[in-house]
């Protein structure tokens, strides 16, 4: 069957132009070359710590932001211009602040027309329709459409977010930390939403997150980023039970858990790789415990160690079940 | 629309907007009439009739040197400066707000070379340029237009700009792309209408500056040309018989003072009036301290510790509504003892924990019952000189946003000094290493060269070490951490988890930790409070609630947090949603949501039962308070 989703050595280097003298200067890789796949109806999570590239990819996925290198096939079919429009009723983005993501000076109703009209060419009774299906589709009261985006809580305004990323009837959603800004008990109800929609819908996600928790419930699939690399790849129930790859391991054990003492996973000098100066080798080499002189020589590949489950690096954790890899 | 009416009754509150609209109006509707007035023809001359002086017969404001009735050239000349004036605002605005979207929009090379160009006219003195334009395109009134229009250009663009660039990395700009906007269309409805209030503002204050530089010119006979009468052509006109005749200057000099003055002091309540924080009332000052009321009766502590609640209540009263956002709350942490507090955004974690020190802003905040006390002293209605020897000597906080406490231009280093030396006489040497104590206290890598950093040099993780050596700089006995690690990523809140853990054990402070995580609760705190509306709903020993969760709020909260190694399942969300503050229910605050709810939780207030180490607040608890106390 053909991916959803696929991916090929997609990267992203910003450039940082050149000095007024010197020579041009070799710019920041925000992404290194990602190859990954998304099967139809599956959830691909993206965890990640802040600035690890998780924003930067998704972005690439629905043509807000040029890749430098590789490409983007949708459903078999290559998406090679760099125009929103061309993507955008095809893979879809709902973003982490409701609020910002809805403009403070139009009404709901013309947020949501947008789509209807400009990449589906509907007229106004068929967008009045359609967009009285979305609406309880996502459990939002019709008399909403008329009201400006100031007026709704966070969780109210993530459900408008959700609806008009569901009109332009692309079949992939990425979800870029879309309950980060919710209080837990809408998180749940945003997060229930989205299950309900992806199995009524058959939908494909792609859901970023820094929460290892929330991405856990929701995924088939996770790959961690670490510095603009997926350094692991595996099954939501094996990643964080059974890391391979020791930044896996140190999320793992960082996230609180109720009962677990309080002892800090690393040491406290450790600091993050500089992006405008990346180290050679591994980049986790610093804060890596198992790192050997091979790691700071050459960079490790995304390889898999057992069925479905990859990482990048020379020396991985054994499975608590088995032999290492 | 409603917001119409609200931009014009905060016009109206401002008296000298008020006046200087009602002054404009009638200057404009004059000038308006002007053609259907019964005056004299403004360009006949009759010299025999020169120089006529004021109220006489036929004139009523006198005659020129060339004997035209004044009064009508007056109105015929505000007419004309009037419009000169605001058709050159209207260009400026339009031609300057275009440049302005486009180079903020588009970014990049394009902003660089349209903003060098608009730097390279902003270098010119204003008027040269105008006049070094007249004299290129020659003299006449639409030059002179032109050339005000001009050299008024830069001045918007540069404010449309900062405000296009702003809105350009907003999400609802992306969002728009995405729902297949082209560029154009995405400059036309997304980014236009946010910036219009800002390009009315610039206009409305500028704009008597435009016409004040029309007359400019006019004066130097570059403008309106003979017989034709602008303001500044009578003034220029008049400039010979100033001594002799000076009805002739006073009378359009008099104009021009009345129109520029009214019309400034238009644009100065314009401006006030659609900046969005004066709407919210944030431009009142705010009291050093929080508020009390008047009718506060000081109650003693109810239990022992360092630092004890008793019966907290805060309100906000804005207009005519009144939030209850802290209505009732007791609590109290001993030295060495984590407390955390628990419970959804509104639920009145942050205005319980800033009402301690007397931080909550006032107006709207006001303390309106119960006590705190830190050891034997009442801290509510305490002299502001006692809180400030308090504040941050004895009770520190640390804030979700580093930025709260640090100052974007001073070095981190230099703020500590600084925090330091307000409580003691600390010599800059002896400041300096005790600063960077702390910063390696903090776990600060390379603290040494760090000490030299500005905030913005940092990442978010070690801003937030700072703001936590900040809050350590006195040795304080209480700090009150309000979601220090919200913002942070799970590798550096375990990080400072550790630390506070450590700090707590090592030196016996006391912390009172505000969150909404359980994990964070459960590794780090002796006991929790979990608040709901404003109350707490539920307290005791973090293990026991994490066990068994009596109040039917913390059974359901817990439940909808996914709990790391719990593989992929479906959450029980709570539906609905908290209720507001200002317009809390009778009985149980979570009636609405609850499932065990019976006709008894909507009668009247619910107290907050209490046995042994554990409280609870509701009638039908999920476990009964007994079974769980074994
Ligand atoms: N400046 C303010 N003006 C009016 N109401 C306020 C203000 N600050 C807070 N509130 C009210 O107080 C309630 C409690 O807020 P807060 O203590 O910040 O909650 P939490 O910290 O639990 O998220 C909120 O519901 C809000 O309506
Ligand atoms: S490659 Fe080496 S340094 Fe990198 S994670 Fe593996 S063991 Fe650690
Ligand atoms: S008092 Fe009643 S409504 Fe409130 S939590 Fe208890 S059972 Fe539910
Ligand atoms: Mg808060």
């Amino acid at each position: 069957m053909t991916p959803a989703l696929r991916l090929e050595n997609l990267s992203k280097t910003f450039p940082l132009g050149r000095t007024l003298f010197g020579p041009e200067r070799p710019g920041v890789r925000a992404v290194h070359p990602v190859t990954l796949e998304v099967a139809r109806g599956e959830t691909l999570g993206i965890v990640g710590e802040s600035g690890c590239g998780k924003s930067t990819l998704a972005r690439m996925l629905v043509g807000l932001l040029a890749p430098t290198t590789g490409s983007i096939e949708i459903e078999g079919a290559a998406l090679d211009t760099a125009d929103p429009a061309a993507f955008g009723k095809r893979i879809q983005y709902v973003f982490q602040d409701p609020i910002s993501s809805l403009n403070p000076r139009k009404t709901i109703r013309q947020i949501m027309e947008a789509p209807l009209k400009l990449l589906h060419g509907m007229d106004r009774a068929q967008r009045a329709a359609r967009i009285a299906e979305i609406f309880d589709l996502v459990s939002l009261r019709h008399e909403f459409l008329d009201r400006y985006p100031h007026e709704f809580s966070g969780g109210q305004a993530q459900r408008i977010g959700i609806a008009r990323a569901l009109a332009a009837e692309a079949r992939i959603l990425i979800l870029d930390e879309p309950v980060s800004a919710l209080d837990v008990s809408v998180q749940a109800q945003v997060l229930n939403l989205l299950a309900d929609l992806k199995a009524e819908l058959d939908l494909t996600y792609l859901f970023i997150s820094h929460d290892l928790a929330v991405v856990e419930a929701v995924s088939d699939r996770i790959a961690v980023l670490y510095f603009g690399s997926v350094v692991e790849l595996g099954r939501a129930e094996d990643i964080f039970r059974a890391p391979r790859h020791p930044y896996t391991k140190l999320l793992a054990d960082s996230a609180p858990v109720v009962g677990r003492a309080l002892t800090p996973p690393e040491a406290k000098e450790t600091e993050l790789p500089d992006p405008l100066d990346p180290p050679k080798g591994c980049a986790f080499q610093a804060r890596c415990p198992r790192a050997t002189a091979q790691c700071g020589q050459e960079t490790p590949t995304l390889a898999e160690l057992a069925d479905g489950h990859a990482a990048a690096c020379f020396h991985p954790i054994a499975p608590p079940d088995g032999p290492a890899g | 629309m409603s917001g119409v009416r609200q931009f014009l009754a905060l016009l109206a509150r401002n008296r000298l907007a008020l006046a200087g609209l009602v002054v404009m109006g009638i200057v404009v509707a004059l000038a308006v009439l002007t053609p259907v007035l019964p005056l004299a023809d403004p360009d006949v001359t009759n010299t025999s009739n020169r120089f006529v002086p004021p109220f006489s017969e036929g004139a009523l404001l006198g005659t020129d040197h060339l004997g035209r009735d004044l009064l009508s050239r007056l109105m015929w000349g505000t007419r004309l400066s009037l419009a000169v004036g605001f058709a050159a605002a209207l260009v400026a605005a339009t031609l300057g707000a275009a440049i302005g979207i486009i180079a903020g929009y588009y970014g990049g090379r394009t902003d660089n070379v349209i903003m060098r160009g608009v730097d390279m006219l902003m270098a010119f003195p204003y008027i040269l340029l105008a006049l070094a334009i007249v004299a290129a395109l020659g003299p006449g009134l639409i030059n002179a237009l032109i050339a005000v229009a001009a050299v008024n250009i830069p001045f918007f663009a540069r404010n449309i700009r900062g405000i296009t660039v702003g809105l350009a990395q907003k999400e609802f700009v992306d969002a728009a792309r995405l729902s297949g906007m082209s560029d154009a269309r995405i400059i036309l409805t997304e980014i236009l209408p946010n910036v219009v209030p800002v390009i009315v503002i610039a206009m409305s204050t500028t704009i008597g500056w435009m016409i004040l530089e029309t007359a400019g010119l006019s004066f130097l006979g570059l403008g309106s040309q003979p017989p034709q009468a602008d303001l500044g052509s009578m003034l220029g006109e008049a400039r010979s018989a100033l001594i002799t005749n000076p009805h002739t200057s006073v009378v359009p000099g008099m104009m021009i003072l009345v129109i520029v003055m009214a019309i400034n002091l238009l644009g100065d309540g314009v401006r006030d009036a659609l900046d969005p924080r004066l709407k919210s009332g944030a431009l009142n000052r705010p009291l050093p301290a929080t508020l009390v009321a008047q009718d506060r009766t000081p109650v003693p502590a109810h239990a022992d510790g360092i630092l004890t609640l008793t019966d907290l209540q805060t309100q906000f009263h804005v207009k005519d509504r009144i939030y209850r956002a802290v209505g009732g709350v007791s609590l109290n942490v001993r030295p060495g003892e984590a407390l955390g507090i628990i419970g959804e955004s509104g639920s009145g974690k942050s205005v319980t924990a800033l009402s301690v020190m007397g931080l909550v802003a006032s107006p709207p905040g006001i303390v309106t019952g119960g006590s705190v006390h830190y050891r034997d002293q009442d801290l509510i209605g305490a002299p502001y000189d006692a809180l400030r020897r308090l504040r941050g000597a004895e009770v520190a906080y640390i804030f979700q946003d580093p930025q709260a406490t640090l100052h974007p231009l001073y070095r981190v280093g230099d703020q500590l000094i600084e925090a330091i030396s307000a409580h003691r006489h600390i010599s800059r040497a002896e400041g300096r290493a005790k600063a960077l104590d702390l910063l390696e206290a903090v776990r600060i890598p390379n603290a040494a060269a760090r000490i030299n950093d500005y905030p913005h040099e940092m990442s978010g993780g070690m801003r937030q070490r700072v703001g936590i050596a900040m809050a350590l700089a006195n040795d304080p006995e209480v700090i009150i951490a309000d979601e220090p690690t919200t913002a942070l990523d799970v590798t550096v809140q375990a990080q400072i988890l550790s630390l506070l853990d450590d700090l707590r054990r090592d030196r016996g402070l006391a912390i009172i930790f505000i969150t909404h995580d359980f994990g964070v609760v459960g590794q780090l705190c002796d006991r929790v409070a979990v608040m709901y509306g404003g109350r707490i709903v539920e307290e005791g020993p973090t293990r026991a609630i994490l066990d068994s969760p009596m109040h039917p709020y913390t059974e359901r909260l817990m439940a909808c947090v996914p709990e790391l190694g719990g593989g992929r399942r479906r959450l029980e969300a709570i539906p609905g949603l908290p209720p507001a503050v200002n317009d809390l229910p009778p009985g149980c605050a979570f009636a609405d949501r609850c499932d065990r709810v019976q006709a008894a939780c909507r009668q009247g207030a619910i107290p907050l039962d209490r046995k042994g180490d554990r409280a609870v607040r509701c009638l039908f608890p999920v476990t009964e308070p007994q079974e769980a106390a074994q």
